[in-house]
């Protein structure tokens, strides 16, 4: 066998290796040995790391290839997307700064750093997957230490609620989903995706039902309507720095992975797709939106906002083009940032307040501005207001299923994009209009904090007007089509 | 770089400014300096444009100039002007110019919305993109929810987000007959000139596609040109938006949508203009009766003016679609004249709102005695809008009219003449409140205490009420200029009639 072949896997090498130096540190650096609280280098540690094997990541050069018998495939679109998952990790970890000091949190900070990244390898994997089974391994390795996540501050009623709700829909979509893939194999007698394609046949009806599954089991990751029941309780019970991750990581490599299944695996069914998506991107984008109107919890507020991204996020995939997987990546690189800040600002005030309502938002310009202002860029972002970044990526989206063929599809997201911006604003009046007798105290950040917020305002903010992005981008975008 | 992006980043300079200014004085310092310098850009541009024409200069768009921004998507950052952007540029100087000494007394934050505001209204007149257009059209809406939400009066909350939802709403649709106009072309340019022109790609947009996406491009710019029943987000927001946010919205922003119509719906689709303007004539010419029957019933001063902007805004969507040079002139001089002295009026408005208390009719009297400077400048105001001549509205009205009966056609004339009637009740309108509130007797002690105008508020007044009466004392500059950019417009859409300008 070619060892070497383990070298084309080096975006996997290099966040095993920062797995593994986190794994000893966590072991073997040891502040107080009695309680055994780690040295305070080991929160320090992991933010170093991960932003050193993003910039490796980033850097590395751009090359497809196929190893291990076409196990493992590489493009260089799935590179970006990894170096984007990575830039939200690294701003997860800042944000987590401030709520692992806490003295609950203090003694399994190791824990917190390795499961995060271990999840985050198993993206990587499904990312790159060229076989349904490896494709599956990454997807629970993916959920499995997620579920763990969701249950990191176990003394919480509502955290372990949240945790169980997660494991069994997990469960029952990763069921659903080798169910989809044994009906595959049962009709193609492999499961490599390359050697798949000749074997189906869109009159084959066990093959539509596979198909049916593979996105029943992928709706439920990206929290698409109606697989999305768990969304919002997860999301209000899970850690904040946990929910950030879980509504932008996650969802964004399972959303790009279900565009790269469907145009290798299932590109003979494109009309039965593109019919499936056209009626589940209206639902989720209007129920959604109609939900997060009646919000007053922050975090189900924001798990109703990411339902219906989903559902913008999930419109490029309609007619397979590469200009909709420039638009899904570049879409989910956008939202990543101005999700994230917005997570960010929650995380510091639930810390510093433990106020996590919109009605505690009432009057935060008053007490902090700079937060109140960054709050609101991110949210004009997310409405997708011009010059934010949000803008240009519902414009590019937009574009790619308009050019598709989709004009209704386009119109009536367009027509939710107007109600989103209703959801969105009334946190905005909160912020600047409303008054408040106990509005949040005035305080000064973190460090950690204010260099994430510091990287998402300038994604936020020139993520778009400067075109640079979207162009590297589009280079290396493929679709259907040649 | 082109210096039309001057208008650009001048606003982008000023924002940096106002950032880092401290202090009352710095803040003022920035708007001044910025909004003069704009204004001096918008008053050099005019020149240098009247001389390079008068130099022979006949193409459609003067200094243009195009970067690629997105070229897979072939989305250029691209820039030029007519007669028509000219002029609407040196509306937008003035009035950003006399809206900063009108928000004099205002805090930082609410300068930086204003300042974003008004990047977004000359960006989009310098645009040549439909992308570009679009971005800054977008760019100018959302300041002014928090511009209304948190410095307006009244129930301002709810007029903000009516007005800021329907004009997004909006914006909804503008977005479709983009995609729709640039893919029906040929999927190759979002430059207007070269989609109108056929080159570079771009071809006639198909009969049955213009059908679809000319009404819904006219729809999407139609609700901010207030047109019927589409304007409803007028009265409210402008009633509870500060003062000098009604001049810009009902001075400016609401010239974006005439505009818009007549420079990407009807321009880029004559064919469909042409079969589907019956339509929107009927919509806009109730808008023009409608908003004038409107505003004899108010007793708020600025749902008054509001309404009477809903009619004359009527009147320039009703003017476009006549599709004759000269009523399309017409339109234009009315979005200008219109813009001055809409301004004008919400302006000395607010200058009594911020002295007495109150907009209610029933409650202000014989204030031309106490406060005369501003009871002159409302009179001046009030006589514009009703079209006196010798001020601007008469003559962008008479364009309008002369310009829409040349259409032979029995049911644009008709149109027309139930059109006309607009006139005769704004002048009722006008002069009943005139009649009242300046020249009553005074019965509110208060009222009997106020002081008169500032020097920062007569600055303003005095600008706005000299180019009211240039345009109306001297009109044949500004016609020609407009008409020269009109002509070869209607001409390359195939609606080029004679001329027929009484003030040519």
């Amino acid at each position: 066998m070619d060892y070497s072949q383990f070298l084309n896997m080096h975006d996997e090498l290099s966040l095993l290796a920062v797995i593994v130096i986190l794994f000893l540190a966590d072991l073997f650096i040891c502040g107080d040995r009695k309680s055994g609280v780690p040295a305070k280098s080991l929160s320090v540690l992991p933010v170093v790391l991960i932003a050193i094997q993003t910039v490796y990541v980033l850097l590395a050069p751009k090359t497809g290839t196929t190893t291990f018998g076409g196990m493992y495939q590489l493009t260089p679109m799935m590179s970006i997307v990894k170096g984007i998952l990575n830039v939200g990790t690294l701003i997860v970890f800042l944000m987590a700064h401030e709520w692992m000091k806490r003295p609950e949190n203090k003694i399994k900070q190791g824990e917190f750093y390795l499961l995060t990244l271990c999840t985050l390898l198993g993206m990587y994997f499904m990312i790159s997957a060229g076989h349904f089974l490896m494709f599956f391994i990454g997807l629970e390795l993916a959920s499995v230490p997620m579920t763990a996540l969701v249950a990191y501050t176990k003394k919480n009623q509502e955290s372990a609620e949240a945790s169980a709700k997660y494991i069994l829909t997990a469960l029952f979509s990763s069921a659903l989903l080798l169910y989809g893939i044994s009906l595959l194999y049962g009709t193609c007698g492999t499961l490599y995706f390359d050697d798949m394609a000749v074997h189906l046949d869109t009159s084959n009806l066990v093959q539509l039902m596979a198909l049916v599954f593979f996105i029943s089991g992928l709706g439920f990751k990206i929290s698409l309507v109606p697989f999305h029941l768990w969304t919002a309780d997860t999301y209000q019970g899970a850690p904040t720095p946990v929910t950030a991750y879980l509504s932008v990581i996650s969802k964004g490599s399972a959303a790009f992975v279900l565009f790269i299944v469907l145009i290798k695996v299932f590109a003979p069914f494109i009309d039965n797709w593109n019919q499936i998506f056209f009626w589940i991107i209206i639902i989720s984008i209007t129920l959604a939106n109609i939900f997060a109107i009646r919000q007053n919890n922050m975090k189900r507020f924001m798990a109703f906002s990411a339902i219906s991204q989903a559902g913008y996020v999930v419109m490029g995939v309609m007619g397979g083009t590469a200009e909709g997987m420039t638009a899904i990546v570049y879409y989910i690189f956008v939202y990543l940032v101005a999700n994230l800040g917005i997570f960010v600002i929650m995380n510091i005030i639930e810390q510093r307040s433990g106020k996590i309502n919109i009605s505690d938002y009432d009057a935060l310009y008053d007490t902090n501005p700079k937060l109140a202002f960054i709050m609101t860029l991110c949210l004009f972002s997310l409405a997708g207001i011009p010059p934010f970044a949000g803008f240009f990526s519902k414009f590019f989206m937009f574009m790619a299923a308009f050019k598709a063929g989709f004009h209704l599809l386009v119109f009536i997201a367009l027509v939710n994009t107007v109600i989103s911006l209703y959801y969105y604003l009334l946190i905005v009046k909160a912020m600047y209009i409303k008054k408040n007798d106990s509005p949040v105290l005035s305080f000064r950040s973190d460090a950690y904090t204010r260099i994430g917020l510091v990287l998402c305002t300038i994604g936020v903010v020139f993520a778009g007007i400067l075109s640079g992005v979207y162009q590297y981008l589009d280079t290396f975008a493929y679709g259907l089509l040649p | 770089m082109n210096f039309l992006s001057l208008f650009v980043l001048i606003p982008l300079l000023m924002m940096l400014g106002l950032w880092l200014s401290k202090g009352t004085k710095g803040i003022r310092a920035v708007m001044v300096v910025g909004s003069s310098a704009l204004l001096a850009l918008a008053i050099a541009l005019t020149v240098k444009f009247l001389t390079d024409r008068a130099g022979g200069n006949t193409a459609e768009m003067l200094y243009t100039a195009a970067f690629d921004w997105f070229s897979p998507l072939h989305i250029q950052y691209s820039v030029g002007v007519d007669g028509i952007s000219v002029a609407m540029l040196l509306l937008s100087g003035v009035i950003v110019f006399t809206g900063t000494f009108v928000s004099w007394e205002m805090p930082k934050e609410y300068f930086l919305w204003f300042t974003l505001l008004s990047m977004g209204v000359f960006g989009f007149f310098i645009s040549v993109d439909m992308f570009m257009m679009f971005m800054f059209y977008e760019i100018a809406l959302i300041p002014m929810y928090l511009l209304i939400g948190v410095w307006g009066t009244g129930p301002k909350e709810y007029a903000a987000m009516k007005l800021t939802l329907m004009l997004m709403g909006a914006s909804a649709f503008l977005m479709c007959g983009i995609f729709g106009i640039f893919y029906g072309a040929g999927g190759q340019t979002m430059n207007i000139m070269d989609i109108a022109n056929h080159v570079n790609g771009a071809h006639l947009i198909a009969l049955g596609q213009q059908y679809i996406w000319f009404p819904i491009t006219f729809v999407g710019f139609g609700v901010l040109g207030a047109l019927f029943p589409f304007h409803t987000w007028s009265p409210d927001g402008h009633s509870s938006a500060p003062t000098a946010v009604s001049m810009l919205h009902a001075g400016v922003l609401m010239k974006l949508g005439g505009y818009g119509c007549f420079r990407i719906a009807i321009f880029l689709m004559p064919q469909a203009a042409n079969e589907l303007s019956w339509i929107f004539l009927i919509l806009a010419g109730t808008g023009v009766v409608y908003g004038a029957l409107s505003a004899c019933v108010q007793t708020d001063l600025k749902y008054l003016n509001a309404y009477s902007s809903v009619s004359h805004c009527g009147m320039v969507l009703f003017a476009i679609l006549m599709l004759t040079t000269t009523a399309s002139t017409g339109a234009v001089i009315q979005m200008l004249s219109h813009g001055l002295m809409t301004a004008l009026f919400f302006a000395i408005i607010g200058m009594i709102y911020h002295r007495t208390g109150t907009r209610d009719i029933r409650q202000l009297n014989g204030l031309m005695r106490i406060i005369p400077f501003l009871g002159v400048g409302f009179a001046i105001a009030g006589l514009a809008n009703l079209g006196l001549p010798g001020l601007s509205g008469f003559v962008a009205e008479m364009t309008i009219f002369v310009g829409s009966f040349q259409n032979a056609d029995t049911f644009h004339r008709v149109l027309t003449i139930l059109a006309t009637t607009s006139i005769v009740v704004a002048a009722v309108y006008i002069l009943r409140m005139i009649g009242k509130i300046l020249y009553g007797v005074n019965v509110n002690p208060e009222h009997a205490k106020i002081h008169d105008a500032h020097w920062e508020e007569r600055l303003a007044i005095i600008v706005l009420i000299f180019c009211i009466a240039g345009i109306g004392l001297a009109p044949s500059w500004i016609s020609h200029m407009i008409e020269g950019s009109v002509g070869p417009m209607m001409q390359h859409i195939g609606h080029f009639t004679s001329q027929c300008n009484p003030f040519l």
